[in-house]
């Protein structure tokens, strides 16, 4: 869980509105709590409950002698399948970033057990995220690799598996950390090349769609929607036609006196990660439900960027922009979550899960009790780049999740392979990591990860360890209905992506500043892409781009 | 062999034996050989040639110490005293040649490659390629028209800078506090900059500089998303930060100026602007070229407070070429191009300095400074 998503529980606000519930609860006492669910009868369940009790929601954050604590309690796993002591002499070196004091940092408290144990020692080498894309790409390109371990995000397993850096997972890590109760679109062939599984996940992403309930539900408006000529009743944005129409609606709007504003977009360079926002926009357009491939052609590598779906997702965003605030072409996607959405600014959103939970804790949030969660918002109808035709779906719109980033992960190098007894020390830190209860722990406290199993959706398990039901509910379906969802739009884990991605960003600049027109910028865009294809080896990048989306 | 040679005391004396010249040629040719037969086995191991060689070049680096160390030590034996008088500054220059001039050769070579770091097939040789890319290139033609803008305002700059090294240099009340007062944003890193007046000051809903401009009656005091308006931005606060670095060049400029001259114009009825002009002006002439040239140096390379602030938009109309190779280089990995870029960036800003130079000889001369 995002530190923001924990923060919430601490809110005084919430606090408040929980105290009732909270207090009854910690009367009862965990013993009552696992009478009355069932589903907690057995041992692991009573370990899952125990683990979400440290320290306890709304007793402050997690320390690192909770980080032990649960690190420790949680090595039955590890105990199963390694002696102890069994590893001693083993060093590992392990690569991760150090955002918010928690990914590496927190990984430091949850193996201390293990490392204890197996006799390992662990070496850390912290990074911050600005200079962890360029650190790893420098240590690929030069052939200096000087760690066992990574975090890494799915996004880079091009250059990493796709060049044969990582070491294959054995099957008894794939039993260990039960691969089947992973999220859908977490499943191979995400973390996996050629066939071979690399991964283990520790991390869940993707967009979805954040707007204000209270804009949606104003009667004011509602009537001011209706008096300008709209035939359809004032709600909710289901579709990107929708967002349009009421994002052009809302300019000039006032609630509560202040000005209302609708669709938020970024249109300022993210360094390449702006651009999942545009894609959050095209992949309604662009992801048809027969065709797997929605940024390139398979076969090719041909972009599509330039094709009529982004187009028309890059048009909107062109079109709305008179309709947003005036300083939205200085607006990066940080601006738009946390000094926009956040401070009141706009009635609609895509971003990660952060941001959803983030406008309960956020101090410098105006909008408490006031934001719900959906999937992304679909389209009336949907692009085929195969017939060159647009198609009219008759399940109605066309709904595709941008499965952006699709998380973190646990990866071994290839360079443990040698000495078994290193490779299995590295295989069986990074399952302890990813294994399943403690998979729980993280996503329901600080520590950078969002849910990515199927067993996190267990929204007892959240009221248990003392959470709102309803806040869960809605944050939790938000995000499993995006990751289940069987149109998912898939990123592409091919090498360079952030350099595609932050090529596109450049010409989207221009075109956002009206300096180049939307087609000649979507060609612009298409013709770097190609540039780059080239250079990277267009066959290979055929071959992985396959791989990735499992063709 | 002798003590005396080993320690160099001979050569000291001005006395170089045959031995000594022999032991030391020996000594300098068998460190080249060594040395040369290194890198040779590194290349040939680095393009697949041979398998048995180092995994890096970090072993070679250290032979380039150890061959520097036997060439200054081979020196002495065969050259005596003039030995000793190279080694005061033979190791600079090889320090010199290690840091600066090799990686700038490197950095040439680099430019004439296509090397992304995300590659499958690694760096290549591709010729001029990237150098037509970079003619062809409207963001680095763009960065490069901006930079005019920003070179220009170097002019306003030392205006203001002049306006205030005058001002401190009079005897006025909290003189002492306000020249520490004046150097506060130059002690800033532009980084800090940018987020404390990019990001915070100038924000469009809560900044107190945009609340003020509200109150003055501008309705949407955008002041980073008109190309024009962005760019004025962006420059202002750049002079915030190193007008006081001009200032104190200056003021030192200033202090150092003999006080009778200007004491004899006001005894001779000069006004205070004719004093200014026909006196204080023409003597710090040379100062105020040292100060611009250095300025407009230092304005080349801006990028910090552009990247942070607003990533060179609306639109590439606040981006410099600094800031257009950090992204070619960290967002894209593109290594060739982004080296091609820095190496043309590197002869323009030569050339054009030389020239500034050259120009500012010829006005200081016409002046008699």
């Amino acid at each position: 869980m995002k530190i923001e998503e924990y923060n919430l529980m601490l809110s005084r606000r919430n606090l408040l509105k929980g105290t009732s519930g909270f207090t009854a609860a910690a009367m009862i006492g965990v013993g009552a709590t696992v009478a009355t669910a069932p589903a907690f009868a057995d041992a692991t369940s009573d370990l899952r409950a125990a683990i979400l009790k440290i320290p306890g929601v709304g007793k402050g954050q997690p320390t690192d002698a909770d980080w032990q604590k649960v690190g420790e309690m949680c090595l039955g796993a590890t105990k199963a399948s390694v002696k102890q002591g069994e590893l001693a002499g083993v060093e590992l070196s392990f690569m991760g970033l150090n955002n918010q004091n928690v990914h590496n940092v927190l990984f430091r408290g949850l193996s201390k057990a293990w490392a204890d144990y197996t006799g390992v020692k662990i070496n850390w080498i912290d990074l911050a995220q600005a200079d962890y894309n360029a650190r790893l790409q420098q240590s690929i390109a030069t052939k200096t690799v000087d760690f066992d371990v990574i975090e890494m995000g799915a996004p880079f397993e091009g250059d990493v598996c796709g060049k044969g850096l990582a070491s294959e997972m054995p099957d008894w890590v794939k039993k260990q950390i039960d691969m089947d109760d992973i999220v859908n679109y977490l499943k191979p062939p995400v973390g996996t090349w050629a066939g071979k599984q690399y991964r283990v996940t520790v991390d869940g992403d993707c967009h979805n769609f954040n707007y204000r309930s209270d804009v949606f539900a104003d009667k004011g408006l509602g009537e001011a929607w209706a008096n300008a000529g709209n035939k359809t009743p004032w709600g909710v944005p289901k579709t990107w036609q929708q967002v349009n129409a009421v994002t052009k609606f809302l300019k000039g709007q006032k609630m509560d006196g202040k000005d209302v504003y609708g669709y938020l977009d970024p249109t300022k360079g993210w360094g390449g990660f702006a651009f999942y926002f545009l894609g959050s926009r095209a992949t309604a357009y662009a992801k048809h439900p027969d065709d797997k491939a929605w940024l390139f052609d398979v076969d090719t590598m041909k972009p599509r960027v330039n094709n009529p779906a982004w187009v028309r997702a890059i048009q909107d965003v062109v079109d709305s922009l008179p309709y947003e605030p005036a300083d939205q072409l200085n607006a990066d996607p940080g601006t738009t979550g946390f000094q926009q959405f956040l401070a009141g600014t706009g009635s609609m959103l895509s971003w990660w899960g952060d941001i959803g939970t983030n406008v309960y804790t956020n101090d410098s949030s105006t909008i408490q009790n006031k934001a719900a969660f959906d999937i992304l918002p679909g389209s009336d109808d949907v692009y085929n780049a195969k017939t060159g035709k647009w198609d009219k779906l008759a399940s109605g719109p066309n709904y595709a999740p941008n499965l952006a980033y699709l998380g973190w992960g646990i990866y071994v190098m290839a360079r443990v392979d040698a000495d078994p007894k290193k490779q299995k020390a590295a295989w069986s830190l990074a399952a302890h990591l990813g294994g399943k209860d403690i998979a729980l722990w993280m996503a329901a406290y600080p520590s950078g990860f969002q849910c990515y199993r199927n067993s996190q959706h267990n929204i007892d398990e959240w009221v248990g360890a003392g959470y709102d039901k309803a806040f869960i509910s809605n944050y939790l379906d938000s995000q499993f209905n995006s990751y289940n969802h069987p149109n998912g739009a898939i990123e592409p884990r091919i090498p360079g992506i952030f350099q595609y991605y932050s090529a596109a960003e450049d010409i989207l600049a221009q075109i956002y500043a009206g300096k180049v027109k939307v087609q000649e910028g979507a060609d612009q865009i298409a013709a770097a892409w190609e540039k780059l294809t080239d250079q990277l080896g267009r066959d290979n990048q055929i071959k992985l781009y396959k791989g990735s989306l499992g063709i | 062999m002798s003590n005396d040679i080993l320690s160099g005391q001979e050569a000291v004396s001005g006395q170089v034996s045959n031995q000594r010249k022999t032991m030391g040629t020996w000594m300098v040719q068998l460190a080249t050989f060594g040395f040369a037969l290194l890198v040779l086995l590194q290349t040939l191991t680095a393009t697949g040639v041979i398998e048995f060689g180092f995994s890096s070049w970090l072993p070679v680096f250290l032979g380039f110490g150890l061959w520097g160390v036997f060439l200054c030590w081979g020196n002495i034996l065969r050259l005596g005293e003039q030995g000793w008088r190279a080694l005061f500054v033979l190791p600079a220059i090889l320090l010199t040649v290690a840091l600066v001039i090799f990686p700038t050769f490197f950095g040439i070579y680099i430019a004439f490659s296509d090397w992304n770091l995300s590659s499958a097939t690694g760096q290549h040789f591709n010729g001029l390629a990237n150098f037509y890319q970079l003619l062809a290139d409207y963001r680095f033609w763009n960065a490069l028209s901006n930079m005019v803008f920003y070179v220009a305002t170097v002019v306003v700059q030392y205006a203001i800078a002049f306006g205030l090294a005058l001002l401190l240099n009079t005897e006025i009340r909290g003189q002492k506090f306000f020249r520490v007062a004046f150097l506060l944003p130059f002690m800033l890193s532009p980084v800090a900059v940018s987020w404390m007046i990019g990001k915070s000051m100038l924000e469009f809903r809560f900044g107190p500089v945009t609340n003020l401009l509200r109150n003055f009656g501008w309705e949407n005091p955008s002041l980073l998303t008109t190309p024009w308006l962005a760019k004025a931005t962006l420059a202002a606060m750049d002079a915030w930060v190193w007008i006081p670095f001009m200032v104190i060049l200056l003021l030192a400029g200033l202090q150092a100026m003999s006080k009778e001259v200007q004491e004899a114009a006001k005894v001779d009825g000069a006004s205070g602007w004719q004093g200014f002009w026909h006196v204080t002006y023409p003597l710090m002439l040379q100062v105020s070229m040292t100060t611009v040239i250095l300025r407009i140096i230092f304005q080349l390379k801006l990028a910090d407070i552009v990247i942070n602030t607003t990533s060179g938009g609306p639109g590439g109309a606040t981006d410099t070429v600094s800031s257009f190779i950090f992204r070619e280089y960290k967002d894209r990995s593109n290594v060739g191009y982004g080296t091609m870029v820095a190496e043309v960036y590197l002869v323009l800003i030569i050339i054009f300095v030389s020239l500034l130079l050259k120009l500012s000889s010829k006005i200081m001369q016409r002046q008699g400074a």
